[in-house]
């Protein structure tokens, strides 16, 4: 059982234009059954942030090819991607390589 | 699982694990080690000599934005001076907010910047005003084709404006390897087999260019520019959907969730492509019109820009496409579905900076 979750939830690189151009976004996971993973925080951030294509930041069940993840400013592949378990305070931050340079 | 400790300092928690090597390194490690393999990139080619005047490419996205960054703290290891040159292609909506930035970016870092304008260069053809000529059927932009060609010979121009001895331009590996296969699948053996080498030597009058951040991958570009706090523009240009180049792209992301090195191998290899006796280029000649390097009568910046104003614009797109005198009435305007905008041999081919071509 996990308790409500208050976690920053970022993005950069072109990516805010998906969330209405809004960059930084304080969140409150609601208490569950299962942990929370960024496995399940996609799940949430499609259904209550993403306001258009989904298709440009998920892929599956995990973010499209291109878009980095960091979480506490580390690497999600340090920290087992998907599977990462969520901590209060946490800040996780999407950041898209998907334009030119 | 909590991250691991950085190898390099022992201090920091990791914040990344480097791709080729699988080292972890801490964001302070890795932004001392992007630097100095950069540093190595330019000595050990030679690209950069002291005394070189270097016109930057900069467009104020990430990778030019990284690429001034990093040239300008080596500066004064290297010996050279740094002049940002922008060009502008006018496209109404993208290239004003990215000049922003750019002109940002000079203020900040106290280096002298110039602007070239397309409508200035070529006869008032803003990109917007090519895309309207080019528009129609067919199954990419051509106009992103013209531009890669147009803003190549436009960063020459700023580069010579300012004196520059030579031009640098932020491609980084992912770049070279988009381009790579973009080649392959255009059949373009021209472009493959002078696709290679770090650098052009600048032939035909033309300046000498490189690209320090070929061997740095696009994701390690942007972790720079994060650890670094930069400030870039990150916006994608409003003709790049179309463009081909996304088909390379997309093809690449697959590739590189099964080999994670995809990109730098993809270059490895067409560095090391010898080219068939049937398809190796001709030794290219001057063109008539600028004196420019090229492969036919007119080079491809003149080819395209003659092909607008006869109201042909496809002419210089396409294998059969070059350069031919025509007289008579100027054609109604060009709508053949078939041609996909195809390689045209002339200057060297470099990869358009934006991720559209």
């Amino acid at each position: 059982m996990a308790a409500p979750l208050s976690v920053e939830v970022e993005f950069g690189g072109g990516a805010e234009l998906l969330f209405d151009g809004v960059k930084k976004h304080q969140v409150t996971l609601p208490g569950q059954e299962e942990p929370w993973d960024i496995r399940n925080l996609l799940v949430w951030i499609k259904k209550n942030l993403l306001k258009e294509r989904p298709e440009l930041f998920i892929q599956g069940d995990s973010v499209r090819p291109g878009i980095l993840v960091l979480v506490n400013d580390a690497d999600w592949e340090l920290l087992g991607e998907l599977d990462y378990q969520l901590q209060d305070r946490d800040s996780i931050l999407f950041i898209s390589t998907l334009h030119g340079g | 699982m909590p991250a691991p400790q950085c190898a390099s300092c022992h201090a920091a928690r990791a914040a990344l694990r480097r791709p080729r090597s699988g080292q972890a390194l801490c964001g302070a490690c890795f932004c001392t080690a992007f630097e100095a393999e950069v540093l190595h990139t330019v000595l050990a080619g030679r690209l950069l000599p002291p005394g070189a005047v270097v016109a930057v490419g900069a467009s104020g996205g990430k990778d030019s934005t990284v690429l001034a960054h990093v040239l300008r703290e080596l500066a004064p290891r290297l010996g050279v001076s740094l002049r940002l040159v922008a060009v502008d292609e006018g496209i109404s909506g993208y290239r004003d907010a990215a000049l922003a930035a750019v002109r940002r970016q000079a203020a900040r870092w106290d280096l002298p910047l110039t602007v070239v304008a397309y409508a200035d260069l070529f006869g008032g053809w803003t990109m917007d005003a090519v895309a309207r000529s080019t528009a129609g059927s067919g199954r990419s932009r051509a106009c992103c084709t013209f531009c890669g060609v147009l803003r190549r010979r436009a960063l020459e121009e700023g580069a010579r404006l300012v004196g520059a001895t030579h031009i640098v331009t932020g491609h980084n590996a992912d770049d070279m390897a988009e381009t790579v296969l973009m080649n392959f699948l255009r059949g373009d053996a021209g472009r493959l087999a002078r696709g290679g080498g770090l650098g052009s030597r600048g032939e035909g009058g033309a300046l000498p260019r490189c690209r320090p951040l070929q061997l740095a991958s696009q994701k390690e570009v942007v972790l720079y520019a994060h650890f670094r706090r930069l400030d870039y523009f990150s916006e994608e240009c409003v003709y790049a959907p179309e463009a081909f180049r996304g088909h390379a792209r997309h093809l690449l992301k697959l590739l590189e969730a099964a080999r994670p090195s995809a990109a730098l191998d993809l270059v490895h290899s067409a560095e090391r492509l010898a080219l068939a006796p049937a398809a190796r280029p001709p030794p290219p000649g001057a063109c008539s019109r600028c004196g420019a390097l090229a492969s036919r009568a007119l080079c491809q910046a003149c080819a395209l820009l003659d092909g607008l104003q006869r109201g042909r614009p496809r002419l210089a797109i396409g294998k059969g496409g070059g350069a031919r005198d025509e007289e008579g009435p100027p054609p109604p305007p060009p709508s053949d579905p078939g041609s996909a905008p195809g390689p045209a041999d002339g200057e060297c081919g470099a990869a358009c900076k934006e991720r559209c071509e």
